[in-house]
């Protein structure tokens, strides 16, 4: 067994920010990720970083776009948290070394972006993930931070109280994918889940293969409520083909939508009065469909994103990547042509619920990056404030694990607050097929265990999933984990996606469970210790079976049209009735639903829904 | 429990209309219906294509691909496997590996992550030329398409080798920016002028993939050289005026040791295979330059 003071799982942009602030505080903090840390999909990150900077700016106007963009589903110390904190972390970043792009004076550039009041979006080119990864990595590397890499962390050890409330994290169990070594990492003082996105959910994502929602399955069956999962965005500018994103900063520079026809469609069918291509993502994605539903999209698909009058030089120096991936992946020679793009899925608006320091309700475990939801992006994440949240939270988490004091937190976690529980009609019932004797099923121990050490807790969670793995293994046939990724990653994408309706939305919840029955039969043909990717991939696909489901079933509850989530049968916000979050908490395999409410009343204003409109 | 198990509902997929409100009514009714149409005509298109695939064999793109996995029975000693894998517009190596996989051996074990050339983890040997899988077309290359680890490496499984010498490379150069001083204010930034942001930018795009090293016969035959990779992330550091010149004079003499910059023959194959278009040999020959002004200083 491993021994740590902090273990933090993932090393993209928040896992490694975490380390660094945990590291800081004199913590004993080692990084355990499946990926080596250059590899995490934050590197694929291309637009920006909001902070609120220069003159003309404040980190109040940057907390009002991300509420209004959020569509009032943020809460409000989660977001003046971020827009606060962001300025010194993205300065940090540049005295670490960041490769800004500049400006005359040497200072950094920032640029525009969608439903941003300023240019306040600083950027590396269209690379700004990857300066932004390997620039956190370097300093890891200065600071001799442990790395496990390439070790997949499967499951949490947390006590099994019974309120999720009483329960402790201790630890994790992680497999080494070198070797075949199934291990427990200890965590005398904390775990931090930076595991980032969920985007193979679905077939058609901007995401990495390795964004399988891990951290949020394991800490949602663990106990640890999971927030608002129906909120996923869908980037409007994304290869057709590969899923390859193509950055809101080709609109920010003034790059323009055209459908079939010639038509610059944001502002001739007037999806938006004012913003036009720069609307918020969730407006634009919708325009897209619409054009191409009626019969104006490109090959009945997509539409053009034409940038080639903003100038060779121009496009070269601040958009140079985006040439490359529109010729690599789509044949086509931006400079010359306008590129093909349509909707894909892109980021997770929900997640772990945490507060505004990381800390779930479970004692011991944080969460922080796309994973987690502190509820910064509400109903609709703008572009350029996903890089700012995994410094700021990952920050946060690191320095809270790590012991540093940073005040009680306004967000209430847990069912501790005010809640209220929820009702939904389900086709079949949710959940674990047997949720009694799946040991799967749950992230706890046996209950008994409550004066357990941390350590014996840690043993007790590696010996049972030694047992899960072997199960697997010993099994000779039965069914392939890549035939259940993709059955349900295509019914996502066909009643999940942009546009929800009831019925689509019951398909897919009976699409999971038969995918869940048919789990049950699943086994790793692979004999292989050494390097199995397919145990791995097994694995993951219980992940994403119940992540696909709480996205389902949080669009089945939420009867309304807010942000992201669009719904046939309710074409409005529906502020008396939905201004609360959508909790789902497994309970043993069987997701209990329940809704908070948004908290709209910041440091010194309470922010007052109004119609969104750009 | 919260939730409800309604009666089992008659299916009426083709029943699409809802009742909406106020925003576009008539595009969204139409929208709906073209969804369920899109969606008959995608799977009836879907089953036309899977079955012209199945009698044009001429459409299947033969992969030789490499094994071997030091642990199982029967795979100890190196093969090469053929996966006939049907061919689509747009096809990558990575695709058709992920084809393979998926359909015909889910052990077969290579890495990949972002698909989209920025997580560096594909690096193959494809057609005897280090690429990255999943920007290479398989419409640019010769068939049959002959994919094997990367040249140079232990071989860890099939597609995988053990990269622990290359990541030991990148570290030994001190990989991190370092700066002499830096400006009161931690909302303060470095100035820097956009000439040198220019000219360390391309060097600050490597992604770690290894397919440099790999290509590099000196690196092949000297365990020691700190190798292309290593040199442009130094040349990273130390071009950037932000750092100082006492932080530059030590990195020259990291380089201009004897497994540094002067083992580099100048042969051009790492600038040649690097799929980020790093100009590597160029940044190489430039720190000689540097390596050899700073010591004529002194000497």
């Amino acid at each position: 067994m491993y021994e740590h003071d902090v273990i933090v799982v993932g090393a993209g942009g928040a896992g490694l920010r975490a380390a660094i602030a945990a590291q800081e505080e004199g913590a004993d903090v080692a990084i355990v990720s499946k990926l080596h840390p250059v590899r995490s999909h934050t590197g694929a990150a291309e637009g920006g970083i909001n902070a609120a900077l220069r003159e003309g700016d404040s980190w109040q106007d940057h907390a009002y776009d991300t509420m209004k963009g959020s569509d009032y589903l943020g809460d409000a110390p989660a977001i003046e948290t971020l827009c606060k904190d962001s300025p010194k972390e993205v300065i940090q970043l540049e005295h670490w070394g960041m490769a800004f792009s500049r400006e005359d004076d040497g200072r950094v550039s920032q640029r525009p972006f969608g439903g941003l009041s300023f240019p306040r979006t600083t950027y590396a080119g269209a690379e700004t993930g990857h300066q932004l990864l390997h620039t956190m990595y370097e300093q890891l590397v200065k600071r001799g931070i442990t790395v496990y890499d390439e070790w997949y962390v499967s499951d949490l050890a947390v006590t099994d109280e019974e309120r999720p409330e009483d329960r402790t994290c201790h630890g994790v169990v992680a497999y080494d994918i070198q070797s075949g070594e199934l291990s427990g990492f200890r965590a005398k003082e904390g775990v931090i889940l930076a595991t980032g996105g969920l985007g193979q959910v679905f077939d058609h994502t901007t995401n990495a293969v390795s964004n399988t929602g891990d951290g949020v399955a394991m800490a949602y069956r663990a106990g640890v409520p999971i927030e608002d999962m129906e909120f996923i965005q869908f980037h409007p500018t994304s290869l057709p083909s590969t899923g390859v994103l193509i950055s809101e900063g080709v609109r920010g520079e003034g790059g323009i939508l055209y459908n079939e026809e010639g038509e610059r469609f944001m502002f001739e069918y007037g999806y938006a009065s004012n913003d036009g291509e720069l609307a918020s993502r969730d407006v634009v994605a919708r325009a897209e469909l619409n054009e191409v539903g009626e019969g104006r999209g490109i090959d009945d698909e997509y539409v053009h994103l034409d940038m080639r009058h903003l100038g060779d030089e121009r496009i070269t120096d601040r958009l140079e990547n985006i040439l490359h991936l529109a010729k690599d992946f789509e044949g086509v020679d931006g400079l010359e042509e306008p590129m093909p793009v349509k909707p894909g899925q892109h980021y997770a608006m929900g997640g772990i619920e945490t507060d505004e320091n990381g800390e779930t309700c479970v004692g011991g475990l944080y969460a922080a990056g796309e994973c987690a939801c502190a509820s910064v992006h509400g109903s609709n994440r703008l572009g350029g404030n996903a890089l700012p949240e995994l410094i700021v939270f990952g920050k946060r988490a690191g320095q809270h694990a790590a012991g540093k004091d940073l005040g009680t937190a306004k967000i209430e976690t847990g069912q501790e607050g005010e809640y209220e529980l929820g009702e939904v009609d389900t086709p079949v019932q949710p959940g674990e097929v047997e949720p009694a004797g799946d040991a799967v099923a749950d992230g706890g121990v046996a209950a008994d265990t409550g004066s357990l050490s941390g350590h014996d807790v840690v043993e007790h969670a590696v010996t049972r999933e030694r047992e899960r793995v072997q199960a697997l293994m010993d099994r000779d046939e039965g069914v392939q984990h890549a035939e259940i990724r993709s059955d349900v990653q295509e019914s996502m994408t066909d009643n999940v996606n942009v546009f929800r309706e009831e019925e689509g939305l019951k398909e897919a919840l009976e699409d999971i469970a038969e995918a869940r029955e048919r789990y049950r039969d699943v086994f790793v043909k692979d004999p292989s210790r050494t390097f199995n990717t397919d145990l791995i991939q097994t694995i993951e696909t219980r992940n994403l079976l119940d992540v696909a489901e709480a996205i389902t079933l949080g669009a089945l509850a939420r009867e309304e049209f807010r942000g992201a989530h669009w719904r046939a049968e309710a074409q409005e916000r529906k502020d008396d009735e939905w201004l609360k979050h959508t909790m789902l908490s497994w309970n043993d395999g069987t997701p209990e639903l329940w809704y908070k409410p948004v908290i709209l009343e910041g440091e010194d204003k309470k922010y007052e829904p109004k119609i969104r409109s750009y | 429990m919260s939730t409800q198990v309604p009666e089992t509902e008659t299916e009426t997929e083709a029943e699409t209309e809802v009742e909406h409100g106020e925003p576009l009514p008539a595009a969204q009714e139409d929208r709906m219906r073209k969804k369920s149409e899109g969606r008959a005509e995608r799977e009836e298109r879907a089953r036309e294509e899977a079955a012209e695939r199945a009698e044009a064999e001429e459409d299947r793109v033969l992969l030789k691909v490499f094994r071997f996995d030091p642990e199982v029975e029967g795979k100890q000693e190196p093969r090469f496997d053929d996966f006939h894998v049907p061919y689509e517009k747009g096809m990558t190596v990575l695709d058709a590996l992920i084809y393979a996989r998926d359909t015909f051996d889910s052990s077969l074990t290579f890495r990949h992550s972002c698909r989209q050339a920025i997580c560096g983890s594909d690096a193959l040997f494809v057609n005897g030329s280090q690429r990255l899988g999943c920007k290479t077309q398989l419409s640019d290359l010769e068939e049959p398409v002959r994919v094997e680890p990367l040249p140079h490496a232990d071989v860890e499984k099939d597609l995988v080798v053990d990269m622990d010498h290359f990541y030991d490379q990148m570290e030994s150069v001190e990989p991190y920016f370092d700066a002499d001083e830096l400006p009161d204010g931690e909302l303060e930034e470095q100035r820097q002028t956009r000439e040198n942001r220019e000219k360390v930018k391309m060097s600050t795009r490597c992604i770690w993939c290894g397919a440099c090293m790999s290509s590099c016969n000196i690196a092949a035959g000297n365990n020691e050289y700190l190798g292309p990779a290593a040199i442009n992330k130094a040349y990273r550091f130390a071009m950037d005026e932000r750092e100082g010149e006492d932080r530059k004079q030590h990195r020259l003499n990291i380089l201009e040791q004897e497994n540094g910059v002067w083992r580099c023959q100048t042969q051009f194959s790492c600038t040649e295979v690097c799929p980020k278009d790093i100009p590597l040999t160029e940044h190489i020959q430039e720190l000689k330059r540097e390596a050899v002004k700073s010591n004529l200083k002194f000497w």
